[in-house]
């Protein structure tokens, strides 16, 4: 079967990014939407006829999907061994990513015409959409690691670009700042994995890397340092830059801050997409974690658990919508990390690999339905704080229902999607860790606690008095509500087990009642106590907020941890390090310069006296050094 | 004939002639008898070049050839030089060398 046409699926978002940014200011708005989305709309079909010839149509060898190499051209050449690829490589989860990335964006370049309407700088959020897609798919279709790090900047780079896109907006700006730099800073230790996987191993390939019978995951560990496998220090490295792509704790902190972009690209890059991109990594890698490096998949499994939690507990305390949502998607995707951590490889012990994949998706779908709903809800009533909203169901009949639908996926309720894919990953952290099955348990309910506060804030409650009465987004923003929350709804049918598994053989599953029984009570209980407390205005949360002060400003102000890093880096770093470094830099180094400048001045100052423009004086000068050179010479040669 | 006189005269007198240049050119401050004080200190180069030739090689004529391309070569630095003159006493109404000075410092 022939798979070159999907070099395709990157390229045309890239050719309607030049177009529309070399061409910004000279056409129209409606061109550059209708272009965008009509470029999108050809990748997205490609995607699902791909998808469809992948799954259904391509040759299985043993049953299992196998790993296409559908283009292949070498970038890069150093030596014969020494090359870097680019080319798109195609296995049931970059399908299945090309599903995700091409659906979200589709929808989300339909509802920013209705959403960025009128805006000053449409064009060119439209041609940093593009760029953005071009990046994603990119990155899902990757051969090689150094390929994925490649477009795994320029995602950081469109996502840093569209944070800042309301640039005279000082928070926006310092939130993209932060992003990119925070970021960054994790993706150095990325850079420095790839290369000390690479050295390991021998190459960038990913097939030959994951090749469970092939030398690099077989010899790759038997160099000890500092007590672990070096094949565990690149994967602990490189799962470093995937935590801070996927905002995972500690460095998580620019995800809420990320918030200050328009609300079609959070939804977009920060909740579906992007964000996804450090649990793809792991994936992508996951047969090296597995075999080679149980030690790193242990680090993984318990920062995905912590994080789900941290920020679980914040995201019950905010009041901004868009944060509330934030930290909900930071609570999801550590729920992904783990099931990939208490996942093994191969037959029944991979149905982590599988959840995660599985809970990605759906993922997708419900978060990205939020977040546009959220788009909705701010379009309509010019304000991100719950506690200005109220009783909007009566105003936006189609948003409450879809967002009530995806709060219900995200919940857990029986038989959305949502349920499914936690289902599986609750099965995996139960029969791998029962620590991590707890945890993952308790943030269930959280979860279902938290979405349906945010639920009934905004369409129950009491109603404060609007400015205007806010009224129903136009249909090219409905439309993408629609549409998600029917993916919300239905993608749980989707038999994930059969089609996206660790080694491509599909699984029989079956759902286990006694997981699935707590996970749905918990889900209720979390609904029902969200329900007493603010289906109404009540005082019960004041309460309890007053009752748990301490813990409950702990919780509110993020845990500190942005204060930390301040702290730390202005405190330590700047006073301990940098000052004394650019003290060094402006006294020594610059200080040697202009030493040496001072010195040839001065000097020459001193000496130009003896240039007193009488040439019988040069003269004199020369003939008298002349002689006396011919007398030295004389005297030296004969005597 | 010539060969009857040592080669030690005609050096002497080169030798002669070459301090007297080199007085002239530092001491004078007329800068045409700097120029013919220039034109001294190569004439007595010129005697020099012969005279060795003819005692020391004088089956080749290297000596002689040297000696014409530095009068023709003095010929065309002495019009050099007269042009310069001419300019500096244009500029500075004088051909005093001690007077040129601007570049100084």
């Amino acid at each position: 079967m022939n798979f070159t046409y999907t070099i395709l699926i990157p390229i045309i978002p890239f050719i309607i990014f030049l177009f529309i940014g070399l061409m910004n200011s000279k056409i129209k708005p409606s061109l550059a939407a209708s272009l965008g989305t009509g470029g999108m709309l050809i990748s997205f079909i490609l995607s699902y006829y791909t998808a469809f010839l992948y799954f259904f149509k391509s040759v299985k060898v043993d049953g299992a999907y196998q790993k296409i190499i559908a283009f292949n051209a070498e970038w890069l050449h150093f030596t014969d061994k020494l090359h870097i690829d680019m080319g798109v490589l195609l296995d049931p989860i970059s399908v299945m990513m090309l599903i995700v990335v091409s659906t979200i964006s589709l929808m989300v370049h339909i509802y920013s015409i209705g959403y960025m309407k009128g805006d000053d700088g449409f064009n060119r959020f439209y041609s940093f959409l593009s760029l953005f897609s071009f990046s994603m798919f990119g990155l899902v279709v990757a051969t090689n690691i150094f390929q994925m790090y490649v477009f795994w900047e320029l995602v950081g780079v469109s996502s840093f670009l569209l944070i800042g896109y309301y640039y005279q907006k000082p928070s926006a700006v310092a939130a993209s700042k932060k992003a990119f730099i925070v970021t960054r800073f994790a993706d150095m230790f990325f850079l420095i994995g790839i290369l000390v996987l690479s050295f390991v191993t021998d190459t960038f390939d990913f097939i030959t890397l994951t090749d469970t019978t092939g030398s690099a995951i077989t010899q790759g560990g038997s160099i000890l340092f500092m007590g672990m496998s070096t094949m565990t220090w690149a994967l602990i490295l490189i799962f470093i830059g995937g935590a801070g792509k996927s905002a995972m704790f500690p460095v998580h902190i620019w995800l809420p801050d990320a918030m200050e972009g328009p609300t079609p690209v959070s939804a977009l890059i920060h909740a579906a997409t992007m964000v996804v991109a450090g649990v793809y990594l792991v994936a992508r890698l996951f047969p090296i974690f597995e075999i080679s490096a149980p030690d790193a998949l242990m680090v993984v499994a318990y920062v995905g658990a912590f994080s789900s939690l941290f920020a679980a507990i914040i995201a019950t305390t905010q009041f901004d919508i868009k944060r509330v949502l934030a930290y909900s998607t930071m609570s999801q995707i550590g729920y992904m990390i783990t099931a990939l951590g208490v996942s093994g490889y191969g037959g029944h012990e991979g149905v982590g690999y599988m959840a995660s994949m599985f809970h990605l998706f759906t993922h997708a779908m419900f978060k990205a339905l939020l977040f546009l709903g959220a788009g909705a809800v701010i379009h309509a009533v010019h304000t991100n704080l719950m506690t200005e909203m109220g009783g909007l169901r009566k105003y936006l009949p189609i948003t409450h229902i879809t967002f009530l639908l995806a709060c219900l996926t995200i919940a857990g309720v029986p038989p959305f999607s949502g349920f499914f894919s936690k289902d599986e990953i609750l099965v995996a952290a139960y029969h791998h860790d029962k620590v991590i099955y707890f945890i993952q348990m308790f943030v269930a309910g959280l979860t279902a606690f938290y979405m349906f506060r945010l639920y009934f804030r905004i369409f129950w409650n009491t109603e404060p008095h609007y400015h205007h009465t806010p009224h129903e987004a136009p249909f090219s923003m409905t439309f993408p509500l629609m549409f998600l929350a029917f993916a919300a709804v239905f993608s749980g049918f989707i038999p994930f087990e059969k089609l996206v598994t660790s080694d491509g053989l599909p699984l029989d599953l079956h759902t286990e009642w006694e997981v699935a029984i707590p996970a749905i009570s918990v889900g209720l209980i979390g609904i029902i106590i969200a329900f007493v407390f603010y289906k109404k205005e009540s005082s019960i949360p004041d309460k309890i907020s007053q009752n748990l002060r301490f813990f409950y400003r702990w919780a509110f102000n993020k845990f500190y941890i942005d204060e930390l890093y301040m702290f730390v880096t202005h405190k330590i770093i700047f006073n301990g390090v940098s000052r004394p470094i650019a003290w060094f830099d402006r006294h020594v180094v610059d200080g040697t310069m202009t030493g040496i400048g001072k010195a040839t001045e001065f000097t020459a100052k001193s000496i130009k006296g003896f240039q007193s423009g009488q040439v019988q004086k040069y003269g004199f000068v020369f003939v008298s050094s002349a002689i006396l050179l011919a007398i030295a010479f004389i005297f030296y040669w004969f005597y | 004939m010539i060969e009857n006189i040592p080669l030690q005269y005609f050096l002497i007198v080169g030798t002669l002639m070459f301090f007297i240049g080199v007085f002239g050119f530092l001491t004078r401050r007329n800068l045409i008898t700097i120029l013919m004080s220039v034109e001294l200190i190569l004439n007595s180069v010129n005697i020099n070049f012969v005279a060795v030739n003819r005692y020391l090689y004088p089956n080749n004529l290297h000596g002689h050839f040297f000696t014409i391309f530095i009068i023709a070569i003095a010929a065309s630095e002495a019009a050099v030089a007269i042009a310069i003159i001419i300019n500096i006493y244009r500029k500075f109404s004088s051909i005093n060398v001690e007077n040129v000075s601007s570049m100084k410092n």
